[in-house]
């Protein structure tokens, strides 16, 4: 079959599937965005750390991976103008109840369509671009909420160095729980380097949780230097990838936000409540999956109305829901007070609504 | 997963004296947590509260 009859053909299998538009299920699988960090480099002290939006990595042993978008400036596939990627910092080794991962997780609502846990559970298809400076097998995982099923997968890379494009189909679960709300619908995994403990056999459902596939044997983190990036992932419902869905930018952002979006505070008032305390509020612009965990970075000023400047004593949250925050200062001095971003870093506000 | 490092955990208050949200330090970052079980971090919160692991304090 001609190239061209090729692509009419996929074409139409995704239109039998269900969808000519939206069938990428993944949020930001170009690497795109990246709220976080701007670009910059990130090594990764804590346990879960996020660095292109709505792509975590998740590790047990921390400190043995940087990771940045566009890490190392290769030539991204052709069709791309951004990748993720990771360097392994030492030869760590990987011990059985170890677990580094870097992964996605997709919004129940968003996955409910693909009928998992149910008797009409129908295949999906995961593809992305992977480049590594090591070769061999390495290992996956789809995961439920609970994570008590999971489908361990394997994938090859086999030239160093080298964007290869990969393609998994998976049958879909018929047992199981699958959220289908706001919660986590579906975790999928690519290790860098987990311990067997959490490895299952590739291609079978299993009652557990598992990370990667005892088959995927390639530990990046046990390699020093080793390099690992990726772009253009896709999931899609149905057996037949597709080629990549490219959204714009401003599309993106947007679902990005609805999981984490950074604003500001400048010139909010602030009305007095009592002799100590002022409340101002702060609306998000993307309604949020769930009420975000806020976090406060920077350096804030707050100015008396028609007074000069006080300081700020304790801006903390006080109420968040999915659509806005309810915020209060300290300061007993003034009647009411207008705030702004601060000197020298600028106060920032961080909600996080990942799943 | 989800073994966040969590060293503080105390409710904040409402207006009305009602407990809001909690104060937590997070993997060494502060945070405020809200109390919505679908929040990730509320939720590991509660599961490290059940093991026994962490309590959170009373506002002040």
């Amino acid at each position: 079959m001609s190239s061209k009859a090729r692509g009419l053909a996929d074409l139409g299998n995704a239109f039998d599937d269900g969808a000519l538009s939206n069938r990428n299920l993944i949020i930001n699988g170009g690497m795109v965005i990246d709220q976080r960090n701007g670009g910059s480099a990130v090594t990764l002290t804590a346990t879960e750390v996020y660095i292109a939006d709505r792509w975590p990595v998740y590790e047990t042993q921390t400190s043995v991976l940087s990771g940045q978008q566009n890490q190392g400036s290769v030539t991204p596939p052709d069709g791309f103008s951004n990748y993720m990627g990771y360097t392994s910092l030492a030869a760590s080794t990987v011990s059985a109840n170890n677990i580094h991962i870097f992964f996605h997780n997709i919004e129940g609502y968003n996955f409910a369509q693909a009928g998992w846990g149910t008797a009409n559970a129908k295949p999906v298809t995961l593809s992305f671009w992977v480049r590594c400076s090591l070769t061999g097998s390495f290992g996956g995982s789809f995961v439920n909420h609970d994570q008590n099923r999971s489908y361990p997968f394997t994938y090859t890379v086999s030239a160093a160095n080298t964007w290869e494009y990969k393609t998994i189909t998976v049958a879909g679960d018929t047992a199981g729980t699958w959220k289908t709300n706001n919660q986590r619908g579906l975790n999928i995994n690519w290790s860098l380097g987990t311990g067997s403990d959490y490895e299952g056999a590739e291609g079978a459902w299993v009652a557990s949780n598992k990370f990667s596939a005892a088959e995927g044997t390639v530990d990046l983190i046990g390699t020093s230097g080793a390099t690992w990036q990726i772009t253009g992932v896709q999931l899609e419902v149905g057996d037949t990838a597709t080629p990549f869905e490219h959204r714009s930018y401003g599309d993106e952002l947007q679902r990005c936000k609805r999981f984490f979006e950074v604003t500001t505070l400048n010139d909010h008032t602030f009305s007095k409540y009592n002799s100590n305390s002022a409340y101002g509020n702060v609306s998000w612009e993307v309604e949020k999956r769930s009420a975000p965990t806020l976090t406060l970075t920077g350096d804030w000023k707050a100015y008396g109305s028609g007074q000069g400047a006080a300081s700020v004593v304790n801006l903390y949250a006080q109420h968040e829901d999915t659509g806005s925050a309810r915020l209060q200062i300290d300061n007993g001095s003034y009647s009411s007070y207008f705030v702004r971003q601060g000197t020298p870093t600028a106060g920032l506000i961080l909600a996080d609504a990942e799943l | 997963m989800d073994n966040m490092n969590i060293t503080s955990a105390q409710y904040t208050t409402d207006m009305e004296g009602n407990n809001a949200s909690i104060k937590a330090t997070i993997d060494g970052t502060e945070m405020s947590v809200p109390l919505d079980p679908a929040n990730r971090h509320y939720a590991e919160i509660l599961r490290q509260v059940e093991a026994g692991e962490l309590t959170i304090a009373e506002a002040d």
